[in-house]
């Protein structure tokens, strides 16, 4: 029988000198609702368990100099909600950080765990790609910062370096006319997990959509940013044949597998629909349609 | 709240108690946490069980060496099937409906392994965790063999066989029974039909879905056993404790834990047995708790099915035949409840010519275990699907075909009764003139489709034994108990019952259930039973103990007892020749027992008869999202001929909780196997039940056409709920869409399938 070291670090270089000491056994705990899962089902079995709640950086959500936010990588999903400005500026960021779970998980679970956990389907992670979030990291090595898209690497991996561990998000400055939106399909209507998820987010200038960035979970290894759907959306008015074009680009991303969850014909289709259904939203946030 | 109307058939209500919505005994502790549910007691000295599970779905059990689990620091004991008593295979041994030839051998496999979370074997130890670790030093060599979960698969030539003596026809098959009802010619009722439809039906094995897992703790002292478990039935738990471990039943009392569901699946014991053994081999009180997995993977879920049903009528909407096979996935072990299925099928309609057949399967599956009316559900949604089409080829509304064709008193069933009266034709009507069935549905819109379907459904129900003792205090209040685990309300209805019989404030009357030394052998709660038989125990203690009142009356007035006469809760003279009293109340009667002769209390025990069968009629609403093919129900309505209902409040829970059940087998639960035959989805994650946000508030409408049979006109109500929900579902959907699912669950990515095929 092993024993579980666990600590709880106030600083950063603590949780870093800490977690790089296991060499790759220790667990980083944020809210922990995947972790302790995943424990009790004997999926991982930690030698230690940094848990980083108590580093104040990680906990905070900021306003930055730019107008954006940084986004602390342990703070639960109900404090996002309960932060106005956030939920004005970035409602589908919050509302799919908020779609994790039940209210009780709400309260514990993470942007940062849910992005570190390394599923496909996590619901924060393609609404994170779509607002263009860049990730904050630390490591035995220093800082560095790496979009959100990139930091998956597989399902349960991620490209990061021993010791390193994700500290933020931070969302860039939002132009007027701008919002997003995150749509999942789950056969319940709560309580459940991602078969499809989709982000988008976008500005709009007089009805015509000028920028846009799409997130797909659930259909690939990984969560994809789309930037052909993007591209299909952009200059467009969100009309019919944009849409439909925006979502036969998501539909050709799509690299699923068949499972308990959903299958590849199923997974693939509903990324269209989601994306035109998240893309009707996001716009009528933003003020146009 | 939900919308509940009751239709009664005749004045019978002067009731004071019998009919009210009383605060249900039991609900503060539940509502506070204080109710003691299975894993809530513990002792001094207390040691953990776990269970060491196979990871093959179908193998021969070559050896299995125990020594290093048992000399693993903190390990107390250790059993395998060498600790379990064997029964022959040879020789059936029932009890109840579990023969113990299965039950030894799937508490704890034998010869073989025969699916995937089988016990191998069981450790005791200083915690679980300790004891889980033991359980991996347990060395067990498997000789691996092919298996076969599918139920159809299961029926071919060449499937792997599980049980070598099982022989179907001669030959070596995993067709463990056949079960058939025969009524009238089917071939001359085809003959005479202007409609024939026949269908093919898959439905995938449903876990019963209590939220809390089967737990116990077993101590054994100076040899005598007290098990605390909650099951729904202490004595079952007694019995085959006692079948299981050789312990006379007078060493084994078993304490019934509050329950934290059943529905069926706790009619059956795996863990007791197993941490009385390990209890008896250390001599430490041990406890045992089954992980959500474990529940999934090897207690018993319902029969997945495979199933054909053809019925023939006139143009005129006659049912003149009906055949059906139903072939259920009895999992490891012969058992599946086929006669539900091919008994209750056919059984709400006057059919002249019927062919039912069910054909019980063994696979390498957990054994199966009782689902609320086992068997009927998947029986009814075949024949209702085929009743949906047979009123669209007729062009009739389809509860006018239910009416037309409906079981009324007098009608001879293919499983053998002649109906007495019976409240099925009320249902049809009920649900024809509601405005559920009156309100149109809303119009489609882009990508929105609406559908109502109806579907009808019976269940046996059951009686039994009983026991109850009605005692009264001496400060002339009243305890009674019984021998039912209360799953569904029983304490409040039993003590509406004594409340009424007696004439007293329901406040007054206390119910207990008792444990298994203190009130005489009471069978299962099941088979929508319990209020029914207790009703009938409850009653007959209670006119005894009034008799016994009225006697003490007599003797304080110096009058002959039949002189008395017990009204209003109290003792009068039976009019003025009996002479001028003051009326006894129970309290000053009770006050006096000493004096007048003793304590004063009775009790019954009976093997009641007469349950009768009961009805139900269903109303589905569904919304159909046709880009994602997600199914929602938007209204649904359930009426039932409940014969009496004593706990209204109750008994709409009990409609309640049928309908959502069946609404998730209709859309969204289902057991789901890899490739290695291990169940994928072992998880309230992704079983994915129904939460609360999914459906609707669910309506009922009680309808009360009063057993003939029974003391208070009271019929089963607990079962007959989960009989019409699928297809009523199923029908909804093809209102909808006018795409026909014949394959449960119809979950979006068939639907959307379906409905692609309907474009292309």
């Amino acid at each position: 029988m092993t024993d579980i070291q666990y600590v709880a670090p106030r600083t950063l270089d603590e949780a870093v000198a800490a977690f790089a000491a296991t060499k790759g056994a220790g667990r980083i705990l944020a809210g922990g609702t995947d972790l302790l899962v995943q424990m009790r089902n004997g999926v991982v079995t930690p030698s230690a368990i940094v848990d980083v709640k108590k580093i104040a950086e990680m906990i905070a959500i900021e306003e930055t100099k730019e107008g954006g936010f940084k986004i602390g990588a342990a703070v639960p999903g109900a404090t996002l909600r309960d932060h106005a400005k956030l939920r004005k500026a970035w409602p589908g960021v919050v509302e799919a950080a908020n779609l994790i779970g039940s209210t009780q998980i709400q309260s514990r679970a993470t942007a940062g765990g849910n992005l570190c956990n390394g599923s496909p389907a996590g619901d924060s992670v393609p609404a994170m790609i779509a607002a263009g979030a860049i990730v904050t990291i630390q490591g035995p090595k220093g800082r560095r910062e790496l979009p959100v898209e990139k930091v998956p690497k597989s399902p349960g991996r991620l490209n990061l370096e021993p010791g390193e561990i994700v500290v933020s998000f931070t969302l860039p400055p939002r132009p007027k006319g701008s919002s997003d939106a995150y749509l999942r399909m789950i056969p319940r209507t709560e309580m459940d997990i991602a078969v499809v998820g989709c982000g988008v987010s976008l500005t709009l200038d007089n009805g015509t959509c000028t920028a846009a960035r799409v997130g797909l979970g659930a259909i690939a290894p990984t969560v994809l940013l789309v930037e052909d759907a993007a591209k299909a959306l952009i200059g467009s008015k969100l009309d019919d044949a944009a849409l439909a074009k925006a979502a036969a680009a998501c539909s050709a991303a799509c690299r699923p597998i068949d499972d308990k969850r959903g299958t590849i014909v199923y997974r693939t289709k509903v990324a269209g629909v989601l994306l035109k259904r998240t893309t009707l939203i996001a716009a009528e946030r933003a003020g146009g349609k | 709240m939900s919308t509940t109307e009751s239709k009664t058939d005749s004045a019978v209500n002067d009731n004071k108690w019998i009919g009210q919505r009383t605060v249900r005994p039991d609900g503060a502790d539940k509502v506070t946490g204080r109710a003691a549910y299975s894993a809530d007691t513990n002792m001094p000295g207390m040691i953990w069980g776990k269970v060491l599970r196979s990871p093959h779905a179908h193998a021969r059990i070559k050896s299995i060496n125990t020594k290093k689990a048992e000399a693993y620091p903190g390990v107390k004991a250790v059993v395998t099937a060498k600790d379990i008593v064997n029964f022959p295979l040879d020789k059936s041994v029932m009890l109840g409906i579990q023969d113990m030839r299965w039950m030894c051998r799937n508490v704890m496999a034998r010869e073989k392994v025969l699916f995937i979370g089988h016990p191998v074997a069981a450790v005791a130890a200083m915690s679980e965790k300790i004891a889980a670790e033991a359980c991996k030093l347990i060395e067990v060599e498997y000789e691996v063999l092919p298996f076969v979960v599918d139920v159809e698969e299961a029926m071919k030539p060449g499937a792997p066989i599980l049980h070598d003596f099982l022989k179907h026809e001669g030959k070596p098959s995993n067709i463990a029974g056949t079960l058939e009802h025969k009524l009238g010619d089917v071939a001359a009722g085809f003959a005479k039909a202007d409609v024939v439809i026949e269908r093919t039906f898959h439905t995938q094995p449903v876990h019963q879905g209590y939220i809390e897992p089967h737990a116990c703790l077993v101590s054994v002292s100076d040899g005598k056993a007290t098990i605390w478990s909650s099951s729904q039935g202490q004595f079952m738990v007694r019995a085959m404790c006692a079948y299981l471990t050789g312990i006379p039943q007078n060493d084994i009392r078993a304490i019934p834990a509050e329950i934290g569901g059943g529905f069926g699946g706790k009619t059956i014991i795996y863990l007791e047995p197993l941490a009385l053994m390990l209890a008896r081999k250390s001599g430490r009180p041990v406890k045992m708790i089954m992980t959500r997995g474990e529940v999934f993977h090897a207690s018993g879920p319902t029969s997945g099915s495979y199933n054909k049903v053809k019925v023939g009528a006139t143009k005129d909407g006659k049912l003149v035949a009906a055949q059906g096979t139903f072939c259920l996935q009895a999992g490891a072990f012969p058992g599946s409840p086929i006669r539900g299925a091919a008994g209750c099928a056919f059984a709400p309609y006057d059919i002249p010519n019927v062919h039912s057949v069910g054909i019980d399967v063994v696979s390498n599956r957990s054994k199966v275990a009782a689902y609320r009316a086992p068997g009927a559900p998947i029986g009814a949604h075949a024949m209702e699907c085929v009743m949906d089409e047979i009123a669209e080829a007729l062009k009739m509304d389809p509860l006018e075909l239910r009416l037309k064709n409906a079981a009324k008193q007098g009608t001879k069933a293919a499983h053998g009764p002649v109906f007495p009266r019976i409240g099925f034709v009320e249902t049809i009507e009920e649900a024809k003139k509601h405005a559920h069935y009156t309100t149109a549905l809303p119009k489609a819109k882009r990508g929105v489709r609406y559908g109502r379907g109806v579907a009808s459904g019976f269940w046996f129900n059951a009686g039994g034994e009983s026991s109850a003792q009605v005692n009264i205090n001496e400060d002339g209040t009243v305890v009674v108990i019984t021998g039912h685990p209360d799953i569904g309300g029983s304490r409040a209805s039993t003590a509406n019952i004594t409340a009424e019989v007696l004439g007293i404030d329901y406040k007054k009357v206390s119910v207990l259930i008792g444990d298994t030394s203190v009130i005489g052998f009471s069978n299962l709660t099941g088979g929508s039973r319990v209020t029914y038989a207790s009703a009938m125990v409850v009653t007959q203690s209670t006119e005894h103990v009034i008799s016994i009142l009225k006697e003490r009356a007599a003797k304080i007035w110096k009058i002959d007892p039949d002189a008395v006469v017990w009204e209003n809760g109290e003792a009068r003279p039976a009019g003025d020749n009996a002479g001028k009293f003051e009326p006894l109340s129970l309290g000053q009667i009770a006050a006096q027992a000493s004096a007048t002769g003793g304590p004063i209390g009775a009790g019954k025990q009976l093997n009641t008869t007469g349950a009768e069968g009961g009805f139900a009629t269903h109303l589905c609403d569904v919304e159909v999202d046709e880009d994602l093919g997600i199914v929602r129900v938007l209204r649904y309505t359930a009426f039932q001929d409940v014969g009496r209902a004593i706990h209204p409040g109750y008994v709409e829970g009990q409609m309640q909780g049928g309908a959502a059940q069946g609404i998730g087998w209709a859309l969204s639960e289902e057991y789901i196997y890899d490739k290695n035959g291990k169940l994928d989805n072992p998880s309230f994650l992704d079983y994915r039940m129904p939460v609360c946000s999914d459906l609707p508030m669910l309506d009922s409408v009680i309808i009360e056409v009063p057993n003939p049979k029974h003391p208070q006109g009271v019929r089963g109500v607990g079962e007959v709920p989960l009989v019409p929900p699928m297809a009523a579902v199923a029908n909804a959907i093809h209102n909808a869409l006018g795409r026909r699912f014949y394959s449960l669950p119809m979950s979006p990515p068939k639907v959307l399938a379906s409905l692609d095929m309907a474009a292309e």
